[in-house]
C-alpha cells in the first residue's frame, strides 16, 4: 500500500461522483424527505423521537452499501479494476480509496440529514448532537465496506442490486426497530446479537435519550469498527490479481 | 537494414515456456512457447478466440495459468517489480467513461508515479488533444481507446502489450499509430506485442507470430513467412500454413487416406 496512490484514488472517486449530480442530490436529499415524512406521520406522537435517531443510522448505511457495491462492480465489468491490478495499485489502495471517499461522502450526508432531523423536523436527543454524525459516518463506512466485499460475488447489476434485500433488510428487520431487540424470540435475538447494524441502532438510541452517552456508546463504535476492518478485509481477498 | 553495433544485445523481452491455460475446462493454450525480442514490434495474429488474449493476459501476469513459465524482463510474469514497467491494454477500452481523458490520464500517472507532464505527452501521443477535457462516454469508439492506450503510455512503460489496438479506426487513424508503436519500438526501445485479426497490419511489424487454436503456426518476419509458404502476402501465407496444418493432421474427421 502506498498513501499517494489511496488517495489519488480517492479523489479519482470523487470526480467521478462529482460528475453525477443526480446521484449526490439524491444521496443529500432522500435521507431528509424520509425523515420529513416519518416525522410529518408520526406528527403529535412520541414515535418519532423514539425511531428517528436510529434511522440517522440506518439511511447512510443503505445508501452507501448500494452506491460501492454497484460502483466497484462497474470497475471489475468495464476492465478498469483489471488495468489497475496490473499497476502498482494494492488491493489496500483500492479498498481503503473507496472507504474514504464515500466515507467523507457520509460525512456530508450525515450533517444534512442530522441537522435536517433535529432543527426542522425537532428531533429530541438528550446526547450531543456530534456524535449522532460520528454513529452515521461509522454506519456509512460499515455500507462501503460491505458493499466492497459483496460486489465480489455479484456477476451483474442486477445481482448487485438484490444484495441489498438480501443482506441489508434481515439487518433492518433484527436491529430493534420494529421489535425491542430483548423482545425477539431467543434464536432472533441472538442472531440480531452478531449483526453489526444493531449496534448502530442501539448506540444512536442511547444517544437520543441518555445526557452523557460516550461510555455506553464507545463499546457499540467499537463493534461497528471490528466489522468495517473484517469486511474490508474479506472484500480484499475478492480482488485477485490472477483471474480464470 | 542492417543492425547497428552500438546496439545493445538483443535479450528477449519476453519468453513463454510451455505455457498450459484452461479456461471453463477448455484447454485454451495446450503447451506454448514463444519468446519476444527487446525493441521490436511483434504482431500476434489469427481469428479471434484462438488464444491471443489468453497469452497476452498470461504475460501481464493477470491468467491463471496451469503450468508453465513466462517472464517478462527477466522476472516471472506478474511480479510486483514489472507493474510499473509493463503497460497493458486491454481489447475494449478501461477507462473510466465518467471521467475526461485528462483526469482519467492524471489518475494513472499518479497510480503509476509518473510525472504530470506524461499526462500531455501521452493525450499528445494517441492525437487527442483537442478532446484532452472532453467526457470519455462523449467520445468515439476509436477515440475511447485511443484514451485506454495513453493511460497505459502514461507509465513510461519498457513493454507494451496492446489487445487489437485498431480494431474499429479509419485508415489514417491505423496507420498513425502503428506509426506511433514503430517509433515507441525503435526510436525509444520500448517492445511492444500488439495482437490484431487483421492480417495486412502484418507489414507494420518487425516479426509476427500466427496463432491459431492456442498453437503457434510461424514466427518469422513476415519476408521469411512469405518465402516459406511462397505467399505474397500475410493472409494467404496464414490460410496455406492452416491447410498444411490441417494435412498433417490425418486424425482429421474429413480425410481418411492419410497424408499423401
Amino acid at each position: 500500500m502506498n498513501p499517494r496512490i489511496t488517495l489519488a484514488t480517492t479523489a479519482r472517486i470523487l470526480r467521478q461522483l462529482r460528475a453525477d449530480h443526480r446521484t449526490i442530490a439524491m444521496m443529500l436529499v432522500v435521507p431528509c424527505v424520509l425523515l420529513g415524512l416519518l416525522a410529518w406521520i408520526f406528527d403529535g406522537t412520541p414515535v418519532f423521537d423514539r425511531i428517528g435517531a436510529a434511522l440517522l443510522g440506518v439511511f447512510p448505511f443503505v445508501v452507501m452499501f448500494i452506491v460501492t457495491s454497484v460502483a466497484t462492480l462497474r470497475e471489475r465489468t468495464s476492465g478498469t479494476l483489471e488495468r489497475l491490478l496490473t499497476t502498482p495499485l494494492g488491493k489496500g489502495d483500492f479498498m481503503l480509496g473507496y472507504a474514504l471517499a464515500f466515507g467523507l461522502m457520509a460525512v456530508v450526508q450525515a450533517l444534512v440529514a442530522t441537522g435536517f432531523a433535529v432543527w426542522v423536523c425537532g428531533l429530541d436527543v438528550a446526547g450531543p448532537v456530534w456524535l449522532l454524525v460520528v454513529i452515521a459516518v461509522c454506519d456509512a463506512l460499515l455500507g462501503t465496506a460491505l458493499g466492497l466485499f459483496v460486489s465480489g460475488f455479484a456477476a451483474t447489476e442486477f445481482q448487485a442490486v438484490q444484495f441489498m434485500p438480501a443482506l441489508v433488510l434481515p439487518q433492518f428487520l433484527l436491529c430493534g426497530l420494529l421489535v425491542p431487540r430483548e423482545n425477539l424470540p431467543s434464536v432472533l435475538s441472538t442472531l440480531s446479537d452478531v449483526l453489526p447494524l444493531s449496534y448502530a441502532v442501539d448506540a444512536m438510541r442511547t444517544i437520543a435519550s441518555v445526557p452523557d452517552p460516550v461510555g455506553d456508546v464507545s463499546s457499540d463504535i467499537a463493534v461497528i469498527v471490528a466489522a468495517i476492518l473484517l469486511s474490508l478485509a474479506l472484500g480484499s481477498l475478492t480482488l485477485r490479481r490472477r483471474t480464470p | 537494414m542492417r543492425k547497428s553495433v552500438v546496439e545493445p544485445l538483443s535479450a528477449d523481452a519476453i519468453v513463454v515456456e510451455h505455457l498450459v491455460v484452461r479456461r471453463g475446462g477448455r484447454s485454451v493454450l495446450p503447451d506454448l512457447s514463444v519468446t519476444v525480442p527487446a525493441g521490436q514490434v511483434v504482431g500476434l495474429l489469427g481469428p479471434s478466440g484462438g488464444g491471443k488474449s489468453t497469452l497476452m493476459r498470461a504475460i501481464v501476469g493477470v491468467q491463471q495459468v496451469e503450468s508453465g513459465d513466462v517472464t517478462v524482463l527477466g522476472r516471472p510474469a506478474g511480479h510486483p517489480d514489472l507493474r510499473h514497467r509493463i503497460g497493458y491494454v486491454t481489447q475494449s477500452p478501461s477507462i473510466y467513461a465518467d471521467l475526461s481523458v485528462r483526469h482519467n490520464l492524471t489518475y494513472f500517472a499518479q497510480v503509476l508515479g509518473a510525472s504530470p507532464d506524461a499526462v500531455d505527452r501521452a493525450i499528445e501521443a494517441v492525437d487527442l488533444t483537442s478532446h484532452a477535457d472532453a467526457s470519455v462516454s462523449t467520445l468515439s469508439g476509436g477515440q475511447r481507446s485511443r484514451a485506454s492506450l495513453a493511460a497505459a503510455l502514461v507509465g513510461d512503460p519498457e513493454v507494451l502489450v496492446l489487445d487489437e489496438p485498431t480494431v474499429g479506426l479509419d485508415p489514417v487513424l491505423r496507420r498513425d499509430l502503428w506509426n506511433l508503436f514503430r517509433r515507441l519500438a525503435h526510436d525509444e526501445g520500448r517492445t511492444l506485442l500488439v495482437s490484431s485479426h487483421v492480417m495486412d497490419e502484418a507489414t507494420r511489424c518487425d516479426r509476427l507470430i500466427l496463432l491459431r487454436e492456442g498453437e503457434i503456426l510461424s514466427d518469422s518476419t513476415l519476408a521469411e513467412l512469405l518465402a516459406r509458404t511462397g505467399a505474397t502476402d500475410a493472409e494467404e501465407a496464414f490460410l496455406r500454413l492452416v491447410d498444411r496444418a490441417a494435412e498433417a493432421r490425418p486424425t482429421d474427421a474429413a480425410s481418411k487416406g492419410g497424408p499423401a
